[in-house]
């Protein structure tokens, strides 16, 4: 089938889908773009800057802000009337060549930012050195902007139309617009003017004519000229308005006799044929209102295969700048490569050059045109022909490099060898059978030499088989005829091994250059997808953009995450910063997610080809590569290779750049449930004591107010009470030195002021410190007496061991005994801090450090759970390690090890 | 032992320091002179002549170490700081100029007292009591003699000296530089790896667990103070 049964039977009156989609699509760009009016004229004199003056002049009655961008009024005074009173930006003024030319100035446009501008004369081509080589370029850029744009244009600029043009009149047009920009207009006004009215206005002097193109002028402003320019126009509009109309009644479902979808392939080449195939094509395609394609099979065995560069990569932008889509397939069979592509895509008609070989290489080696019709089967197949001064040889048939002597004159000596081989023995053996010699020899050739010293193996085989084995030998006569059949078997054989081995040593190097390119593309990847933040992508991309092209990389990215704002350079170190050009080239392809720089039409001067990093619409940076000499843009393949790496980038980018505010959402939550639980900990830590304190004081307040009934009791009970308030108020201080160190700790502003200090000494501290709280607990210390000296801060380190000291009393009974033991180990001295209490559960062991845990939250237990994270915070600054672990025979054993050496404390880390 | 009957001036800017320290002292029988700032304590410290000062290291219109270096250049009055626990470094720069002792906050009034007489005691001891005694050590200056429960003890020369200095200054805080420049000279004022080495020795021989320390205790971060009393 040649396309879908579905798509012929389904009720027309349905919206199309893909059309609705497409529309939806394009009014969703166009939110935001400003709106194009083109003025279109058939010729010169027309009054289309009139007509567009007159238009912005009522825009301007409404209200508009309206800005002459460029408007060339050729000094006709009733076109300068209509001037005054329109703001008008004054032209650049650019030397080229002792000449001063007139240039819209798109950046004081940009920058005044008006609703709506003038540009006249669409087609015109830019003075050399500007942004854009064409003012259509300057004008997609302002409608980006959001800025509408009136200009004019006449219909014979228009790219689609250039052959005809020629035809027609004889004049080849040199500044073309791509059709595209015609088919994006939101409006098109065609000013018209019979020819008769115009030639007469010609006559009076009222058409602007440049005085040394006065002959071809005249021989322009024929009546027949104008009127054939003039159906031009009109047709085009017509369409115009016939697609609008269609595609509005679609919209709305309105029933109408909607034409079978038709689908275009137009088959391109390096030729310049091609070119016209393509005009041709896109001409039918907008008669037949079909959606259209270009493509171009590759032979693997053809010569430059590969790499599609020169003229055809330059017919491969013309097609896509008239608004096909254009694909490369590669495929032994030309034929079958169209055939299975239209079949893919639906399409229903194929256009096809009429071939340039002569006949007998047709004869011999088929035709491709043969071939698709042959295999074509209900597809209609256009053959267009190659008339006049387009049938000139195919460019690339041609193209082959200079011939060497070197591969000729070793295949000559491989065949000389063979003959020196078959001399000895040609009077036992059977001359014919002397040829599998030769045979062998121009296999070697092919094998090994290529094809045109292959060939000349073969001839050369003939011609010294015939000299010195064939009767009559010594000369280049035949006795025998059947010798002949010899010789053109031998030399038929010869060609095709030679052929054959020349085809399947290209395949494989095709094979080869494009698993290379697989391989480039997985390596990558494969790079990418390990790599954690963006200066590992950089990274990566540059390795690979240099070992795969040898190309010189930079990855841009905006300084603000996610913001459209300058671009801040990221890129691995010791590269050299972008200059301010550079980055202003750099920042046009970031702004408008389009490739700028050199090799593109957009500021093509610049050192480095911009490519954009685009992830759903958005830029997230912009690549910047240059090689050596600007060959290296050529290959349309390579470009699509780069491509494919750029695009691999941004989604990496993307990815570490989701990942970072995942991230950043966890942590925040895990900060808000920290703060959470510390409010929750630290209103009960600090209510539970001052509770006590008021409530004894106030107690005793009561006792004095009221000494006769005698209060609460008597000494005993007043110093009781008395012990309990000293007591809680020692809890209260210790709890808000716990929380004042760890937010110094979180704030990264614990200073270690270390000196050597003798463990023994800060075990002496820590346990005088609590020395009320251990009361008559036993407590072991095993300290070694040569323990060497340790660099700490003494108060820092007590404050560690007074707290797993309390916390081991805290957690086992109180008539079971604490042990501290101390031990070298290596680099580091151990101390470790036993109870006999529950332990902890394995699961939990390591929580333990973690702000506001407390295990076995037994109720009469107090304390906060800061104790054990602040003793690690404290620590780890002193570059030493925790670790907690339950005894054999029951019981904690928390423990710290501290580098004996003197370290260069690590400052705090931030929170 | 000095018990009541002196003049202390309590230079302090909370008010409910002043407050709580004037009614514990007047109520040990002391006299109490109060003062919120620097200037007002330097004043009153020429008009009321005190014999202990009280004086908050952090006041509002001076730095409570500058309090002390005006005050020294002209009065020996003792000087007795209150600070808050995480300023080790200005507690040291206090006594590096000129005070007697320090209290961290919060404090209990047993430890004030015993800060006090330990500061009244310096200025008293202007002939030296050639026996110093606390718990089971003795230390006879006159004859460098060490017993502890009697037994004599084997000091070397410079554990001797550190000893001595200590016993000199018993029950005050001595900070690192103060022993080292009074045991080993100005030009050793660094060698606080030295001093330790001592300390560490000096403790296995007179304390009798020398990880539960009787005798010589040590000030985190400050210095060593030796007990005076119990």
């Amino acid at each position: 089938m040649g396309y879908n049964a579905e798509t012929m039977t389904t009720d027309d009156r349905r919206p199309d889908a893909d059309r609705l989609l497409a529309q939806a699509s394009a009014e969703l760009e166009r939110e935001g773009r400003g709106r194009l009016r083109v003025f279109l004229g058939y010729a010169a004199g027309v009054g289309k800057t009139y007509a567009m003056l007159q238009a912005a002049r009522q825009r301007q009655a409404e209200g508009v802000d309206v800005l002459a961008g460029y408007v060339e009024t050729h000094g006709r005074a009733e076109t300068q009337a209509l001037m005054a009173g329109l703001e008008a930006v004054p032209a650049r003024h650019v030397e080229y060549r002792g000449t001063i030319l007139r240039e819209p100035d798109v950046d004081a446009v940009l920058a005044r930012h008006p609703a709506l501008v003038l540009i006249d004369e669409l087609a015109h081509t830019n003075a050399p050195g500007l942004r854009h080589p064409k003012r259509h370029q300057d004008v997609s850029e302002l409608l980006a902007a959001g800025i509408s744009v009136y200009t004019t244009l006449n219909v014979q600029h228009l790219e689609s139309l250039n052959d005809a043009v020629a035809q027609v009149t004889g004049i080849t047009v040199r500044e073309t617009v791509p059709d595209r920009l015609l088919d994006e207009a939101d409006e098109i006004e065609l000013v018209d003017l019979p020819p008769a009215e115009l030639l007469q206005r010609l006559a009076e002097g009222k058409v602007y004519v440049p005085d040394q193109a006065a002959l071809a002028v005249e021989r322009f402003f024929r009546e027949g000229n104008l009127a054939a320019l003039r159906e031009m126009a009109l047709r085009r509009t017509a369409a115009r308005v016939d697609e609008q109309m269609r595609s509005y009644m679609q919209m709305r479902a309105i029933p109408g006799p909607w034409p079978v979808a038709e689908r275009l392939l137009v088959c391109v080449g390096p030729g310049p044929l091609s070119a016209r195939l393509l005009r041709a094509g896109r001409r039918l395609a907008d008669e037949l209102k079909a959606e259209w394609f270009a493509l171009h099979v590759r032979v693997p065995d053809g010569p430059g295969a590969g790499e599609a560069t020169g003229p055809l990569a330059e017919n491969l932008r013309l097609a896509e700048e008239l608004g096909a889509a254009v694909a490369m397939r590669t495929a032994p069979v030309v034929a079958d490569a169209v055939v299975a592509f239209a079949r893919d895509h639906n399409v229903t008609k194929i256009v096809v050059g009429k071939p340039l070989q002569p006949r007998w290489v047709e004869l011999l080696r088929g035709s491709i045109v043969d071939h698709i019709i042959r295999r074509s089967g209900e597809l209609d197949v256009y053959v267009i022909n190659s008339a006049g001064e387009d049938s000139v040889p195919r460019a690339a048939a041609g193209a082959r490099g200079p011939v060497r002597p070197r591969p000729y004159l070793l295949s000559a000596a491989v065949v000389v060898a063979a003959t020196l081989a078959g001399w000895p023995v040609h009077q036992v053996i059977h001359p014919a059978n002397l040829v599998m010699l030769y045979l062998v020899a121009v296999g070697l050739c092919s094998l090994h030499l290529g094809r045109g010293p292959s060939v000349f193996a073969s001839a050369l085989s003939v011609i010294l088989f015939d000299f010195f084995f064939v009767e009559p030998r010594f000369t280049f006569t035949v006795d025998d005829t059947q010798y002949v059949l010899t010789f053109l078997g031998l030399f038929s054989v010869g060609l095709v091994v030679s052929a054959l081995v020349t085809r399947v040593k290209r395949q494989a190097e095709v094979a080869r250059k494009r698993e290379a390119e697989t391989y480039e593309v997985y390596t990558l990847s494969r790079d990418l997808a390990t790599a954690a933040t963006i200066e590992d992508i950089a990274e990566a991309l540059v390795t690979r953009l240099g070992q795969a092209f040898g190309l010189e990389a930079v990855l841009l990215l905006p300084a603000a995450a996610g913001g459209s704002g300058a671009l801040g350079l990221q890129a691995p170190d010791g590269r050299p910063d972008l200059e301010e050009e550079e980055r202003a080239v750099a920042q046009w392809a970031f702004d408008r997610g389009r490739a700028a720089g050199a090799g593109t039409d957009t500021l093509p001067g610049a050192a480095m080809h911009y490519v954009p990093m685009v992830v759903a619409g958005r830029s997230l940076g912009v690549v910047g590569v240059r090689g050596k000499g600007t060959e290296w843009m050529e290959p349309l393949d390579r470009r699509r290779l780069l491509e494919a790496f750029v695009s691999q980038a941004a989604l990496a980018v993307e990815r570490v750049r989701l990942a970072e505010q995942a991230n950043e959402v966890e942590v925040l939550s895990a900060t808000e449930k920290l703060q959470t639980a510390l409010l929750n900990s630290v209103s009960h830590e600090l209510r539970t004591p001052l509770a006590t304190i008021t409530g004894v004081l106030s107690s005793l307040l009561q006792d004095a107010d009221d000494p006769v009934s005698g209060g609460v009791g008597g000494g005993a009970m007043h110093s009781e009470l008395l012990e309990t308030a000293w007591e809680e108020a020692r809890r209260l201080n210790r709890l808000v030195g716990n929380l004042l160190d760890m937010s110094r700790l979180q704030a990264g502003a614990l200073s270690l002021r270390s000196e050597p200090c003798d463990l023994q000494d800060i075990v002496g501290v820590s346990l005088a410190q609590l020395a009320d709280r251990i009361g008559d607990r036993a407590v072991d210390v095993d300290l070694p007496a040569d323990l060497p000296l340790v660099p700490l801060d003494a108060v820092l380190i007590v404050q560690v061991l007074a707290n797993l000291l309390d916390n081991a009393l805290k957690y086992s009974p109180a008539d079971t005994p604490i042990g501290i033991l101390g031990r070298l180990s290596g680099e580091r001295v151990l101390l470790e801090v036993s109870d006999r209490g529950p332990g902890i559960p394995p699961e939990d062991l390591d929580d333990v450090f973690r702000q506001f845990q407390r295990l076995g939250r037994d109720e009469k237990v107090t304390g906060t759970g800061l104790g054990l994270a602040i003793s690690k915070g404290i620590v780890e600054a002193h570059g030493g390690s925790v670790w907690a672990g339950n005894r054999a025979g029951g019981g904690t054993t928390i423990g710290i090890a501290l580098p004996v050496r003197p370290c260069t404390p690590k400052p705090a880390e931030e929170p | 032992m000095t018990e009541g009957g002196l003049r202390i001036l309590v230079v302090d800017d909370e008010r409910a320091i002043r407050r709580f320290l004037s009614a514990t002292l007047t109520g040990h029988g002391h006299l109490v002179y109060e003062a919120a700032t620097g200037k007002d304590g330097l004043r009153a410290l020429s008009a009321d002549r005190p014999d202990v000062v009280i004086l908050d290291l952090g006041l509002p219109d001076m730095d409570g170490t500058e309090v002390i270096r005006q005050l020294r250049s002209w009065s020996q009055t003792p000087v007795i700081v209150l600070s808050v626990r995480e300023h080790e470094d200005d507690k040291i720069a206090a006594l590096d100029a000129g005070a007697d002792d320090y209290l961290t906050k919060p404090f209990g009034v047993g430890e004030l007292m015993a800060r006090i007489r330990a500061a009244i005691r310096r200025v008293a001891q202007t002939g030296s009591e050639p026996v110093f005694e606390v718990g089971d050590l003795k230390v006879d200056l006159g004859r460098r003699r060490v017993t502890l429960q009697g037994r004599e003890i084997g000091l070397t020369p410079t554990e001797y000296d550190l000893l001595r200095a200590m016993v000199r200054h018993a029950g005050r805080v001595l900070t690192q530089r103060h022993l080292l420049r009074e045991v080993w000279g100005g030009a050793y004022d660094t060698e606080t790896h030295t001093l330790r080495v001592n300390i560490s020795n000096l403790r296995h021989k007179i304390e009798p667990d020398p990880s539960r320390p009787q005798f010589i205790l040590t000030e985190p971060g400050v210095g060593y103070r030796l007990r005076a009393e119990r």
